[in-house]
């Protein structure tokens, strides 16, 4: 069991292992299941992440609700801008699959279905550009789900828990800690890559237009994986935080318990009780959700704990 | 404990763990118990299934489940479709449970062959699930381990026979429930294992004489 960060990276380099080796080995170890299969799993999960990326880019139509679909495709067709093609690229493939979930396709939820277009945005993207192999980024998801674990133990990493933070701020520091590792981070960087990622987006609250896993879910995918990238590339040149990532990931969890229950994914306040956004909702044909909105209602303390993730 | 595929996965079709998902495993763990798809079906939904279902497509996901789908499965587009054709018929309805249910959670009236069961169970985030109620019998199943479900006579030294027909076998129990519904009556007991439970074995349980129902559970990955 890991608890902490700096409990990880002491008890790998007291077995002289790396970060991504420890968790392979926990998980071998916790669940009797062989390094082969563990291996095998992972690079499953990768095929489908990048099928549901593909999926995303190439279908134009729109989910049932009409809220997403075919504007990652307008956006990567768009061509690049202004920071060059990976940066359109990665913003495409976040929003991508958040557009295949939303179709009822097949995902990856890493860690939840509501941020499964972050890490897979950011490897797919960063991938070809750093000349990553597949047996690498295998290693990269063992780092990403490591930091997974830890986050998910000491705070939370459901929307409904804490907040969006929770959620795609959970996503991009798994993805932060994946491309810090193998850049050749040492762990110091990769914690300072976590840490930086989370600070940026304590806060942020859980706010689903019609309770749906649509909006604003698949544009904050694309701001957390570019969130993700500027706090490795920021660890890697050896800027510092500090705060110690443990301690920064406990003041996310701490956020999100005392975050009013309409911010975390009821679909009660925020974007999604705008007018605009009870409109939607009521076009949607949700007309409870609309009513607990028109009385600005906190009915729904349970649902806090798990609404839509 | 939170494993390493719980962090990356579950692998499923969307747009949510819990109400697409979790809804998917309740209807396939309801058919499991039930011993195939339904004829037809009632289900229940209360709660946050029941106020923003229809976006996630709760209905369609527990009716894919009902058919036999995983949540990984994605046949689970079309379950409509599909159950029309198969002659599965579900029918939703909106219901209150209390202020003390799981907000998502769902009531299920299934029948298979003339046979029918009440099922209540929940899906408590992430694509996990918890079935709380068999047939008025208060039982704890995640459907993340192999399980066997068993009504028999409540006598001494019931519990003890079926565990250890199964320890027999090499096969290692996880966790015991019973219920029953009064003393000397019938109880319903849940035993989760850490492997599935061979036909074999369940055909030997099935032929005591203070067995009166049982089905297998298989494991539900994804």
């Amino acid at each position: 069991m890991i608890r902490s960060f700096a409990d990880w990276f002491e008890q790998a380099g007291s077995d002289g292992i790396g970060l991504a080796e420890f968790v392979e080995r926990r998980e071998v170890k916790e669940t009797g299941a062989s390094r082969e299969a563990i291996r095998r799993r992972i690079e499953d999960a990768l095929a489908v992440m990048r099928q549901a990326v593909q999926e995303g880019l190439e279908e134009s139509g729109t989910s049932p609700s009409g809220l997403t679909g075919g504007r990652s495709g307008r956006l990567a067709g768009d061509g690049p801008r202004l920071l060059g093609e990976g940066f359109t690229a990665m913003l495409s493939h976040a929003i991508a699959t958040l557009e295949t979930n939303a179709r009822m396709g097949l995902i990856m939820a890493t860690p939840t279905a509501g941020a499964a277009g972050v890490v897979p945005a950011v490897l797919f993207t960063l991938a070809p550009v750093r000349g990553w192999s597949d047996e690498q980024l295998v290693d990269a998801m063992l780092v990403a789900g490591g930091a997974g674990i830890i986050i998910a133990e000491r705070a939370s990493i459901a929307g409904a828990g804490g907040g969006c933070q929770a959620e795609t701020g959970s996503a991009a520091a798994m993805a932060a800690a994946a491309v810090t590792w193998l850049e050749g981070g040492s762990d110091a960087q990769v914690a300072t890559a976590v840490a930086l990622t989370i600070q940026g987006m304590l806060g942020l609250i859980c706010d689903p237009v019609a309770g749906l896993v649509e909006i604003p879910c698949a544009y904050r995918n694309a701001s957390a994986a570019v969130n993700a990238v500027a706090s490795a590339e920021m660890a890697l040149a050896g800027l510092d935080f500090p705060i110690p990532v443990d301690e920064v990931v406990d003041v996310m969890g701490d956020v999100g318990t005392k975050m009013d229950v309409r911010f975390r994914e009821t679909a009660l306040g925020g974007l999604a009780a705008t007018p605009a956004g009870q409109e939607i909702a009521a076009r949607a044909g949700m007309t409870e959700l609309v009513q607990l909105q028109r009385k600005g209602s906190t009915r729904g303390e349970g649902s806090a704990r798990f609404g839509p993730s | 404990m939170t494993t390493l595929f719980d962090i990356l996965g579950p692998r499923m079709v969307g747009p949510s763990s819990s109400h697409t998902a979790g809804a998917c495993r309740l209807g396939y763990v309801v058919q499991a118990i039930l011993g195939g798809m339904p004829d037809r079906a009632v289900v229940g939904l209360h709660g946050s299934f029941a106020m923003t279902g229809e976006g996630h497509g709760t209905r369609t996901a527990i009716t894919g489940g009902l058919l036999g789908h995983r949540p990984d499965d994605e046949r689970l587009r079309e379950a409509e479709a599909e159950a029309a054709e198969k002659g599965l018929e579900v029918e939703f309805r909106k219901v209150d449970l209390g202020s003390d249910a799981h907000p998502n959670s769902a009531v299920f009236e299934v029948a298979r062959a003339g046979e029918r069961i009440a099922i209540t169970g929940c899906s408590i985030g992430g694509g996990r699930i918890r079935v709380q109620e068999i047939d008025g019998f208060a039982v704890d199943l995640s459907g993340s381990l192999p399980a066997i479900v068993v009504v028999a006579d409540d006598v001494p030294g019931t519990v003890a026979r079926i565990t250890g027909l199964i320890a027999e076998r090499g096969l290692n129990v996880a966790t015991v429930r019973v219920d029953r519904t009064g003393r000397g009556e019938r109880a319903l007991m849940t035993i989760e294992t850490d492997e599935d439970v061979p036909d074999d074995v369940l055909a030997e349980l099935a032929g005591q004489s203070w067995v009166h129902w049982i089905r297998n559970v298989h494991q539900l990955n994804a």
